[in-house]
């Protein structure tokens, strides 16, 4: 059997963050009802002009600034021209041979593995309405219903180079985008409103073979897991269609998540002559060198920096680097836990902020920023695990007051409320071991005659006996004294 | 599943993959076919019939004659203009300024063929 080497590029249509659309004043809010926020640029009436949107613009500035790509001094709006019930105008102002942003790279990591992804062009353009098939009412048979509240919303298509050889590369490139975008507050990530929505074009040609083979291109796919999903029904559909003796015809295929599988788009023989040509409603989009470096100026420090400096100043390990700036938020909140807590005790914060908070924002299905414990708060409890005052497992009844106490009490509070320091007195020890051990000879004997068990058995009685505010250390250290 | 939008092959890919990106420049020296008008016409969806076509071929080709009357002249270090007018795009600062979006969408879907609960409706369109 032949071996087979899969080739994949993206084309993202990520949502920009503005308030207004990008040709029009009216609103981008998502949810509004059906035909409530489109204009009548929106729903082009004849007469109207396009007026661009100058925060669409400094989104893709940031973009291109981020990914080290070029930001054009000069880039062109362009017509693409196809009808389609939710494009009002019969086509879509889009960018095509001057685009607003030209090469940059991605890197990604999947597994071990690190590899940059060039990037080809990012451009501005608007997105289409939304055509219904559910759900009308009964006059509406054999209709379809648009809503063209989305038409007219600021996009901008980022385009990847074929750089990519697995699905599960394919998937790493789509989460440090979407990191990405976020990280730099262009897109608010948001997949199921369709935020953030990939096109995987995908092809398959025997190893070592240079030229490309004929792709497909998967649409639309709106989450992590689809995108997997879909890439690998569509590899192996396209090795088993070439060893069984076929060809594979360029095509559009949509992937259904109920089968699993990617099928043909009814696709009509004509519609890809897009047949574009410079907008003459649109002027040259000019952006100056000043304009540009403002933005700069503007813009976090990145996830790559922010690692590497997570990984210097606080001794985290790639992996928890890598964990802790999955978004800007998490990052901030993470270094604003450090700093409560100390330098110091940077890699306690980082178990902290990864698996007992993580678990608890899981479990409630919470975003970092609508955390129940602020990282103050976390931070102060943590000096106190770090200074001895409370023990680890003392800390987790801390931290569960805390999440419940809505941001009003500190740890510190807590710890004096409730008593729960930590016994590290010798003599207020020395004085409960005394105890125990007159009051059970018999593990004492048994400890005696070598069994560590007992051992154990003893030192959970201590435990137990001051509610477990005794520093275990201390108290085996004490009772191996007595003993030994 | 997602509405999809504007089905058909042609990408940023199609470059690399081999498939040709077409320059005005490509078709100036030859002069269109009376397929290629019926195709245009379909394209731009015009109804033409066989004697429109044949004008429309006539006036066509006259245009390109008179654009390959043009391509004599030098034009060798000028850069290409997008627009007529050497100005440059005018920005808007991202404000919300419509309001009152339910009078003005009755107004609109008085003017619609059909609309029901505040949508446009059109002939069925699925994939």
């Amino acid at each position: 059997m032949k071996h087979w080497e899969v080739v994949i590029g993206i084309e993202t249509h990520v949502q920009l963050s503005t308030a207004s659309k990008i040709f029009s004043g009216s609103s981008t809010a998502f949810g509004a009802a059906p035909n409530l926020q489109a204009n009548a640029v929106d729903i082009a009436l004849p007469g109207v002009l396009p007026v661009l949107n100058k925060a669409a613009v400094e989104c893709a500035i940031r973009f291109g600034l981020a990914v080290g790509g070029e930001v054009a001094a000069k880039s062109i709006f362009a017509r693409k021209n196809y009808f389609y019930p939710d494009l009002p105008k019969g086509y879509q102002i889009s960018q095509y041979e001057l685009p607003v942003v030209r090469g940059g790279g991605l890197p990604i990591q999947f597994g071990e593995n690190e590899k940059l992804i060039s990037l080809t062009r990012a451009h501005l353009e608007e997105d289409a309405g939304k055509s219904l098939h559910e759900g009308l009412g009964p006059t509406a048979q054999g209709r379809s219903g648009i809503d063209l509240n989305r038409a007219g919303t600021p996009l901008l298509e980022i385009v990847s180079e074929p750089d990519m050889r697995s699905a599960v590369e394919a998937v790493a490139y789509a989460r440090a985008l979407h990191a990405l975008v976020r990280w730099i507050g262009i897109c608010d990530g948001n997949m199921q409103e369709g935020s953030f929505r990939c096109d995987a074009n995908v092809s398959v040609r025997p190893a070592g073979e240079v030229r490309l083979g004929t792709r497909r291109e998967i649409k639309n796919l709106n989450s992590f897991r689809f995108l997997q999903q879909a890439i690998d029904y569509e590899v192996q559909w396209q090795i088993a269609t070439i060893e069984d003796g076929g060809s594979i015809e360029q095509a559009t295929v949509l992937f259904d998540p109920a089968s699993g599988e990617t099928r043909a788009m009814r696709s009509k023989e004509d519609a890809h002559d897009y047949r574009y040509f410079p907008d003459p409603d649109l002027l040259p989009l000019i952006i100056d060198r000043q304009w540009v470096e403002q933005v700069r100026a503007g813009l976090p420090e990145l996830p790559a920096a922010r690692r590497e400096r997570l990984i210097a100043d606080c001794g985290l390990s790639a992996y928890d680097a890598r964990v802790l700036t999955a978004s800007l938020d998490l990052a901030n909140y993470y270094e604003a836990t450090v700093v409560a807590a100390g330098r110091k005790n940077a890699k306690i914060c980082a178990n902290w902020v990864m698996v007992d908070l993580a678990a608890r924002l899981n479990r409630e299905d919470r975003e970092i920023g609508q955390s129940p414990v602020s990282a103050t708060q976390l931070g102060g409890l943590i000096a106190r695990i770090a200074d001895g005052t409370i023990s680890t497992s003392m800390a987790r009844k801390v931290f569960d007051e805390l999440c419940n106490s809505g941001h009003s009490s500190s740890a510190d509070e807590i710890i004096a409320r409730q008593g729960l320091q930590q016994i590290s007195d010798d003599s207020a020890l020395t004085a409960l071991i005394d105890d125990l051990l007159a009051a059970n000879p018999g593990m004492v004997a048994e400890f005696r005659s070598g069994k560590e068990k007992a051992f154990n058995a003893l030192v959970g009685q201590v435990m137990k006996a001051t509610r477990g505010q005794a520093n275990p250390q201390r108290v085996s250290e004490l009772l191996r004294r007595k003993l030994g | 599943m997602a509405p999809s939008r504007g089905c058909g092959g042609k990408n940023f890919y199609d470059t690399l993959y081999g498939s040709p990106v077409y320059h005005l420049s490509d078709f100036v020296t030859m002069s269109l076919t009376l397929d290629q008008v019926h195709r245009i016409a379909h394209l731009a969806r015009i109804e033409v019939d066989e004697t429109e076509a044949r004008s429309t071929l006539g006036q066509l080709n006259e245009i390109f004659g008179l654009i390959e009357t043009m391509q004599a002249i030098d034009t060798q270090g000028v850069a290409p203009m997008a627009h007529a007018q050497d100005l440059a795009q005018r920005l808007r600062p991202d404000c919300v300024t419509e309001n009152d979006q339910l009078a003005w969408r009755s107004a609109f879907q008085a003017i619609a063929p059909e609309a029901e609960a505040g949508l446009y409706l059109v002939p069925r369109v699925i994939e």
